[in-house]
This record gives structure tokens, C-alpha cells and sequence, in this order.
């Protein structure tokens, strides 16, 4: 019926929309509009101003240009470590933690003895908030009475796996990576389930190998998941922030962005405008992935 | 249909779903029930919250029907949400740390003023009383107990190696060195929570320079870059090869616990730390020495002894009703009384009453010991993080002790990060 209305008023060429489509469409469309400019592009345009701003949270707000970027990149030491950090934290999931999701996902979807237990075994994690992998994190990593080094035997002279800063964002990558391994495995494998079984047949019929079979047919017709992965995968590491603030705060070696931005905005006594600066960078920084991945979204669409 | 019309549909819509908000808002209004007091407690560990729930019970019992519902933050969490707490939706009482931390949020209007319950207040002294007003000579603050920094160390440990109190540094090294020889691990370390070592800086600070330069230290009138400063860090460097390693990777419950399985020797601690790790059949082993002597010019004077009390906080919606108002303020004065603090004293015996009338006959040994150490104490310091500027405390101090402790030898880059970081921070206001 709707689109025999559709068409008729088409064909009068004034109205395409009857009056009910208007209303859903103005309440299916406005609302969601209304409430995303009011709480998520408001709220950035504050911090956006703000951040050219001195504020305690209390008192005035006075003007100060760009004087908190200028202190943010000279005079505060965890504001570099923080982007190396949440850099690195990209790096490590998406070159460690994708390939290894994927090679699981194939693993299990090729049937291997038990899957079904691997399948939730590996996916557990990912049922866990990061602040909870944080706790477990602790009880494995710590110094003194962590499971770790009771496990390797060293008690003598134990290594400090989360005091170090020079090791423990590494372990805190690991359990970061213990997580997300899960996510991208059940991702890739509703994928490969839905892969065209006579594909591969044709592909060996062809004579391909298992390895070409897979790159060659299997993998280009994951496109869509890869993009999902792709971007889950950004936006894990650039809000990376439960984990190491279960942990310790986020300080001494686990500087991440998103922590320096609470530290300073949530504290005690808030340094308000100087915290937006940086919750500004890391605005700018998931926009140049954002607009990255649109524009090449874009392109894609229009080269098939 | 018009666009005006789809316009308004929508924002029809965004009314519906934002009016249920706005009516919330509207109706608990000011007033709320003048029998209930809400208590604000940052008392999460579960010694001083049994404790507190005791106190308040007796409260309960005497005050005619009047009733304390206790909201428990997790310790760290209270700290760092406290800017926001106070000026959203407070409970009418809340628990926080007299001195400098205090007077910050007085300033900002965020607290009640009792100048006129401190009229009628007794046993508390001239100390406290500077500890609990504001820079505008105002009383905030109604304090409830404290409780000394010091050297905690376990009596049989001391009595199985023939070990004294140390005096000195000299002797301290020379103490640890022994311990060293006896398989001990000599001095306990700890930073990972960001604020324990804060005590051993305070304490070597005060023990090299005095009381007046930590205070003018922490106010931002001296530099870090200052030669005092670097000294102070020597020092520390020197005790480092004697202490724990890795101390951004153990919490305090962690090294209370080392202390307690007499796996070190001693460590700098407040007194409710060891304490709550002890099994209450040990804690009669527990015992202390004064941080030692490092200049005698200055000697053992200062004490580092942080008070925590009630205050009333403003924006509280409750408190604008009058008898909401009155309940809270007896809360307060009953709290000040000596009966007060001795039904929570005797719940949590690792602190002592800030009132003089409590009863001293109940105490156990560390805590007359303690009492002592306080009465006999030329000038008493609060700590660190409530001497100093809350932001200036937590954004560049903990990371920069912390960096200290993992890599001690660089004092001078060290310094002067925190100078830089110091003046833009103090140049805020």
C-alpha cells in the first residue's frame, strides 16, 4: 500500500511523502537528531571552547587562548607517553590480536576437535567489562602475590610485571588483547559462516591450495567484516581507559589519553579548561581515523 | 505538511522524552525528611566502616528517633569525585581531612559554616581548632580523630634480632643495614595507590629543612629547583638500596601485609595501616619510632598527623530546611563530644581521639604511644596531598614521586618538571 501511495504522489510530482510519512519520519528522524546534537556534539563543542579556557569547576571561567595547548605539549610530562600509549595500543590489537582472532575464528569454523569449547572459551572474556580484566590482570601480574610469578618459579627476586614501567604496558596489552581476540574471533567467524560453501568447492575443483583458496576466494568476501573490525578495533584502543585505571590509575608507564583527561577534569580539584585540551587532541586524533575511513568508505562505494 | 509542523512533532518528542527528567528534578525540591540524616562516608575499608556504623548507632539510640543512612564511597573514589559531589546533590554530613584540603573547597562556598557550634565545643585545642577555619577565620570542620605517620615496625621482630629504635639517620642506615645482613627486606615501599610514599618525602623534608619550609613548600612560595629540595631526594636515594623494590607495583595493604608476615623490617606508614592488616590477636605487636633525626637543628620536632572530621556541606538540598538543618548540627555536636569518639575508638583502635576529655583508659599501648607522640609534637603537618593545592597534589606530584621511585637518578630533570608544572598551575588563580 505505502508504496503505491509513493508512487502516485510521485506521479503528481508535488508531494512525495503523505502526512503520516512525515510524522514518522519527522519523529523517527528528529528526535534522534535533537538528542545527538544535545548530548554528544553540545557537550563537544563545550569542551572544544572550553579548552581555551582556565576553569575549576566552581569559580569563573576565564579566557586564556591557547595557553593550555601550549603547556599541554612543553610542560606535562605524561601527555607524550599517553599518545605513544594509545598508539601503541592500536599497533598491538591491530597487528597481534586481529590476525590472531582471525586465525582462530578459521581454526574453529574448519571444525577442529572441540570447537564449541574453544568457541565460548575464547569469547568468554569478552562477556568481562575492562575493568574487571583489569582485576584479573592484577591477580595474575602482581609483584608479590600474583599467580605469574608463582607459576614460573620466581620468588627469589620477582619481576615487578605492572610496577615497571618499562614492562607493564605490555602486560596490560596482553590482557587488553586477551579480550578483543574473543571480539574479533566471533566477528570473523559469523563471517566465515556465511561464506558460500560452493566457492571453496569451486576453488578446489580449480586446484587451489588451502592457503590460496583462503586469501584468494575466502578472505575478499570477508570485506565487510574486515571494515567492522577494522573500526571496533580504533575505537577500542582510543578509548582504552577501564583497564589501566583498575590497575593503577593510569599512571607510572600506563598513561593513556582518556585517563589524563579524567585525572584532570574528575580530580579533586579540577583543572577543567586543561583537561579539555586534551580531551580535544584526542577528538582530533579519532577524527583523522574517522575521516579516514569514511573517505575510503566513500571511494569504495562509488568504484563498485 | 508543512516543515514547521515536522519541527514540531519532533520537538514534541524531545519534550516527551525529557519532561519525565524535569518532573524528577522538580519534585524533591528543598526539605527531604528531618528525621533522616544522610551521612556522606568515604570510610570504605571494612575496619573504620564498622566502626562508624557503632558510632552512628549510638547516635541513633539517644538522638529521639532521628535516623543515619550512611552512603559508603570506595576511599579513592570519594577523593576524586569530591569537587563534583559537593557542588551536585550532597549528603547534608559528609567525612573529609581538615587543613589546606578543607580550606579549598571553604573558599569555593562549598561548605557550611559552624563557627557557632565551635562556640560550645570543649577538649578540642588551639591546634585543632587552626586546623578546622578557613582562610576567612571561619570554622568548617569538626574533627573526630587522628593519627600519626611514623616508622611502624613489629615489636617480636625488634626483641628476636636485639634491634633499637633508631635516633638518627645514621643509625637508621646502620638499622637496616643490620636488617639487611638478617634477611629482611629493611624498609617497606609502596606507591602504586600514588600517595603512601608522599609520607617519606614530608617526613625528610621536615626532618632537613623544618615544618616552615614543608609549609612553604606546599603553598608554592619556595622552588623545587631549590637546593633543599634536591637534598631532600638525596637523602631518599641513599635509604632506596634499603627499601622494597618496585614500589609503584605494591599497594599499602600489600606492604601492611609484608610488615605483618615479618617479611620486612619496617616501614613509614599511618597508623590505621599496618593496623587494619594486623589479625586483631597481633596487633599488640605493633609498634613505632619517630621518623630519625636528620638535621638537629630541627630534630624530631614535627609530627605528620592528618586529622578526618564531618563537615556540612552547602549545596546540600536538606539543609535548606531548617529542621533538616537543626538535625545535622546536633549529628555534629555529638560527634564532637568525647563519647563520641570513644565508641568509634573502640571499634578501630589504630587512631586516637582529637577530644581531650575521651577516655585514655581504654587505649591500647601504640595508641597512648601515638597520643604522645602527638602531645609532645612541636608542630603537627597534615600530609602532603592535604598541605598542598588538591590539583597541583594529584596531577603532577604522584606521577612525579612515582617517576622518582623508578628511576631515582635524575633529581635535577626531575625538579625542575615539577617547577614548571608547579608555577602554571599556581599561577591558575
Amino acid at each position: 500500500m505505502a508504496l503505491n501511495t509513493a508512487r502516485r504522489s510521485a506521479r503528481r510530482g508535488r508531494r512525495r511523502f503523505t502526512r503520516r510519512d512525515l510524522v514518522v519520519l519527522g519523529l523517527l528522524l528528529g528526535i534522534p537528531v535533537l538528542l545527538d546534537i544535545a548530548i554528544v556534539w553540545g557537550p563537544t563543542l563545550a569542551s572544544v571552547v572550553l579548552s581555551f579556557t582556565s576553569w575549576d569547576g566552581v569559580g569563573a571561567i576565564k579566557w586564556v587562548g591557547t595557553q593550555n595547548y601550549a603547556n599541554l605539549f612543553t610542560n606535562y610530562p605524561p601527555f607524550w607517553p599517553a599518545v605513544r600509549h594509545n598508539l601503541l595500543w592500536l599497533g598491538f590489537l591491530g597487528l597481534v590480536s586481529v590476525p590472531f582472532g582471525l586465525l582462530l575464528a578459521v581454526l574453529i569454523d574448519r571444525g577442529v576437535r572441540f570447537s564449541r569449547f574453544y568457541q565460548s572459551t575464547l569469547y568468554m572474556p569478552v562477556v568481562l567489562s575492562l575493568a574487571v580484566v583489569g582485576f584479573i590482570a592484577q591477580l595474575v601480574f602482581s609483584r608479590d602475590q600474583g599467580v605469574l610469578n608463582a607459576l614460573i618459579g620466581n620468588t627469589k627476586n620477582p619481576t615487578d610485571w605492572l610496577g615497571d614501567p618499562k614492562l607493564n604496558i605490555w602486560m596490560i596489552l596482553l590482557a587488553a588483547a586477551w579480550r578483543h581476540t574473543g571480539y574479533v574471533m566471533i566477528l570473523y567467524l559469523a563471517g566465515l559462516k556465511a561464506v558460500d560453501p560452493s566457492l571453496k568447492e569451486a576453488a578446489a575443483i580449480d586446484g587451489a591450495s588451502e592457503a590460496q583458496t583462503f586469501f584468494r576466494v575466502v578472505f575478499p568476501t570477508l570485506r565487510p567484516v574486515n571494515v567492522i573490525v577494522g573500526v571496533i578495533t580504533v575505537i577500542e584502543s582510543l578509548r582504552a581507559f577501564d583497564i589501566v585505571y583498575a590497575v593503577n590509575h593510569g599512571r607510572n608507564g600506563l598513561e593513556v589519553l582518556s585517563v589524563l583527561v579524567t585525572d584532570n577534569i574528575i580530580g579533586e580539584a579540577s583543572r577543567i579548561g586543561f583537561g579539555s585540551a586534551i580531551a580535544v587532541v584526542l577528538l582530533a586524533v579519532s577524527m583523522g581515523f574517522v575521516v579516514t575511513y569514511l573517505v575510503q568508505e566513500i571511494r569504495g562505494e562509488k568504484s563498485r | 505538511m508543512s516543515r514547521r509542523n515536522l519541527l514540531r512533532g519532533a520537538a514534541v518528542g524531545a519534550g516527551a522524552v525529557a519532561l519525565p527528567a524535569l518532573l524528577t528534578a522538580c519534585s524533591s525540591g528543598p526539605g527531604g525528611d528531618p528525621k533522616n540524616i544522610k551521612l556522606g562516608s568515604n570510610s570504605s575499608d571494612a575496619v573504620p566502616k564498622k566502626a562508624f556504623a557503632d558510632a552512628f548507632a549510638a547516635y541513633e539510640k539517644q538522638s529521639g528517633g532521628r535516623k543515619i543512612k550512611v552512603n559508603t564511597v570506595d576511599h579513592n573514589s570519594f577523593q576524586e569525585n569530591i569537587n563534583r559531589y559537593l557542588q551536585s546533590d550532597p549528603d547534608e554530613v559528609f567525612m573529609w581531612f581538615a587543613g589546606n584540603r578543607m580550606q579549598y573547597f571553604a573558599k569555593k562556598g562549598l561548605l557550611y559554616d559552624i563557627s557557632d557550634l565551635w562556640q560550645d565545643y570543649k577538649g578540642f585545642t588551639p591546634a585543632l581548632k587552626a586546623q578546622s577555619t578557613g582562610a576567612d577565620g571561619k570554622q568548617y570542620f569538626t574533627p573526630y580523630y587522628y593519627y600519626p605517620w611514623a616508622v611502624f615496625h613489629r615489636k617480636s621482630v625488634f626483641a628476636k634480632h636485639g634491634y633499637q629504635a633508631p635516633k638518627t639517620l645514621d643509625e637508621y642506615i646502620a638499622l637496616a643495614k643490620q636488617m639487611k645482613k638478617d634477611k629482611l627486606v629493611p624498609i617497606g615501599s609502596c606507591d602504586k595507590d600514588g600517595w603512601p610514599a608522599m609520607g617519606t618525602f614530608d617526613y625528610i623534608n621536615m626532618r632537613t629543612n623544618g615544618y616552615d619550609f614543608h609549609k612553604s613548600l606546599m603553598a608554592g612560595e619556595e622552588a623545587w629547583t631549590d637546593k633543599r629540595v634536591k637534598d631532600v631526594f638525596d637523602t631518599w636515594r641513599r635509604l632506596l638500596p634499603y627499601c622494597q623494590p618496585s614500589a609503584n607495583g605494591r599497594t599499602w595493604q600489600e606492604t601492611g601485609q609484608s610488615l605483618q608476615k615479618r617479611e620486612i623490617g619496617m616501614v613509614v606508614l599511618g597508623m590505621p595501616h599496618p593496623g587494619q592488616q594486623f589479625p586483631a590477636a597481633e596487633r599488640s605487636d605493633i609498634d613505632f619510632f619517630p621518623f630519625p633525626e636528620i638535621n638537629p637543628e630541627h630534630g624530631q620536632d614535627a609530627v605528620e598527623a592528618p586529622i578526618d572530621g564531618f563537615l556540612l556541606a552547602k549545596k546540600s538540598k536538606e539543609l535548606k530546611n531548617k529542621k533538616s538543618m537543626e538535625s545535622a548540627k546536633d549529628l555534629l555536636k555529638w560527634l564532637a563530644t568525647p563519647r563520641a569518639e570513644d565508641i568509634y575508638l573502640a571499634g578501630d583502635p589504630n587512631n586516637i581521639a582529637v577530644n581531650s576529655g575521651a577516655d585514655l583508659s581504654k587505649y591500647t599501648a601504640l595508641q597512648k604511644k601515638s597520643a604522645q607522640l602527638i602531645a609532645g609534637a612541636k608542630q603537627i603537618s597534615q600530609f602532603m596531598d592535604r598541605d598542598t593545592r588538591p590539583d597541583f597534589a594529584s596531577t603532577v606530584m604522584i606521577p612525579a614521586i612515582q617517576k622518582f621511585l623508578s628511576t631515582p637518578n635524575d633529581v635535577d630533570g626531575l625538579c625542575n618538571d615539577i617547577e614548571r608544572q608547579k608555577k602554571t598551575i599556581f599561577a591558575s588563580e
